[in-house]
């Protein structure tokens, strides 16, 4: 109740992982963590759907639809007739 | 993100046509001491003023006096950002890649892809930086990540990318201890990051017109308190919905929103009572109740309006919101509204 927006598309397919680490580098809300030379999806709630992890995965492991979560955007993008929202 | 450095993601959309500047590939002289005129700057882009226009030119920039073996420091074209890094940056001598991102932030150019991948490679190739270090690395805000693919870009110009700290100014922290703690790799949205973009919410077109419709409200029950109650819920969308975010109850920004706007509202629905003996009771309820209603609603969706300033909502979180307390916030302005009417005019 009230907390609707803990939603997110983050999935992660760890049979996939090098263990390069980058994913645990570039996410902002540290999602990541390294456990035993690969990545552990260690809080998945906190993912923005910034899509830095996903870009930066050499093995195709992650996948997230990323994208603005700007709600002025949204509505910008409704009544304008755009496809997607943009800042 | 706060948005990144700290501001808005919401700008007006530019031209998209890439701008090139004849001297791309000249080498052009910084330093790191900022002058008055770039504080200036600084506090025109947090009120909103010619919000496009806080450019940097593109290219290669020297910092200092750097030798071929200086570390190259990746940023964004806006003078937020390239200033934050070169002022960071004091006594290092180095080199500064700024990035065509016609004027946007490093997080909003990544999540556009105008700080991405492809204009990082152009912009390496354009300035020849092979020749002017014998290194094969580039340091960029951790921020930049979501628009550049890194191993990509090592494979197309042999550059390897290094993503730093997420705020320029622990980057001496960082060239320091030679790497980066999780700490600085989290971005933070404290108070202060969050009262930055205050100024900047307040050129909401929505605001504008609540306030031009605030106007129209005569009656012979509008007092000060009702117009005070009108500016109140405004004021709260605006200004203490961001400086209290972390503390109002429960996840959601709207729900967020509905507890402060209705406190707000409640407080100033009593005081039109207490203030209006003399009015028929019935008259008094609608005009407070509307009221009520409607600016519960105003304040619940300038609460919304914030999860792009922030630096956590994400898209299908926003979308969840918008598509369960949409509804909500639509039914109580409209009837409100018409309650307000109904016992204003009758």
């Amino acid at each position: 109740m009230f907390n609707v927006s803990q939603v997110n598309t983050l999935t992660y397919n760890p049979e996939l992982c090098n263990g390069c680490r980058l994913c645990t580098i570039v996410c902002p809300h540290a999602v990541f963590t390294m456990i035993n030379k690969k990545a552990h999806l260690d809080n998945p709630v906190a993912c923005m759907e910034c899509g830095a992890c996903r870009l930066n995965c050499s093995e195709g492991a992650i996948a997230v639809e990323s994208g603005v979560g700007c709600a002025a955007a949204m509505f910008r993008a409704a009544l304008t007739g755009q496809k997607e929202a943009t800042c | 993100m706060d948005c990144k450095s700290t501001n808005s993601c919401c700008s007006n959309e530019k031209d998209s046509t890439t701008t090139f500047h004849p001297d791309d590939a000249v080498i052009k002289k910084t330093e790191s001491t900022l002058t008055f005129k770039n504080h200036l700057d600084h506090f025109k882009a947090r009120i909103g003023l010619r919000r496009n226009e806080h450019l940097v030119i593109p290219g290669l920039y020297t910092l200092g006096m750097p030798d071929e073996n200086s570390k190259v420091f990746v940023t964004a074209n806006y003078t937020l950002s390239f200033d934050a890094l070169r002022s960071a940056l004091k006594g290092i001598d180095c080199f500064i890649l700024v990035l065509d991102t016609q004027g946007i932030n490093v997080w909003c150019a990544a999540g556009k892809g105008t700080f991405g991948t492809d204009e990082l490679v152009h912009r390496i190739d354009a300035v020849k930086l092979h020749e002017h270090v014998k290194h094969h690395k580039v340091i960029l805000p951790q921020l930049g990540a979501p628009g550049i693919i890194s191993f990509e870009v090592k494979e197309r110009t042999g550059f390897k990318v290094e993503f730093g700290p997420v705020k320029a100014s622990d980057l001496p922290d960082y060239l320091n201890n030679r790497k980066v703690d999780a700490e600085l790799r989290r971005v933070r949205f404290g108070i202060f990051d969050r009262a930055v973009l205050i100024p900047v919410e307040f050129r909401s077109p929505f605001m504008i017109v609540m306030i031009l419709l605030s106007l129209f409200f005569f009656g012979d029950l509008v007092n000060h308190y009702t117009i005070g109650g009108w500016m109140a819920a405004i004021f709260s969308g605006l200004v203490l919905f961001p400086l209290l975010l972390p503390w109002l109850p429960t996840k959601d920004f709207t729900a967020k929103g509905f507890q402060l706007g209705g406190l707000i509202a409640a407080v100033f629905g009593y005081l039109i009572f207490v203030d209006n003996p003399d009015v028929e009771l019935w008259r008094m309820l609608g005009h407070i109740i509307g009221s009520f209603l409607l600016w519960t609603s105003i304040t619940a969706f300038l609460a919304l309006n914030f999860t792009g300033s922030s630096t956590f909502a994400s898209r299908s979180g926003v979308r969840k919101e918008i598509f369960i307390y949409g509804p909500v916030m639509a039914v109580m302005a409209v009837f409100g509204t018409t309650v307000l009417i109904v016992s204003n005019l009758v």
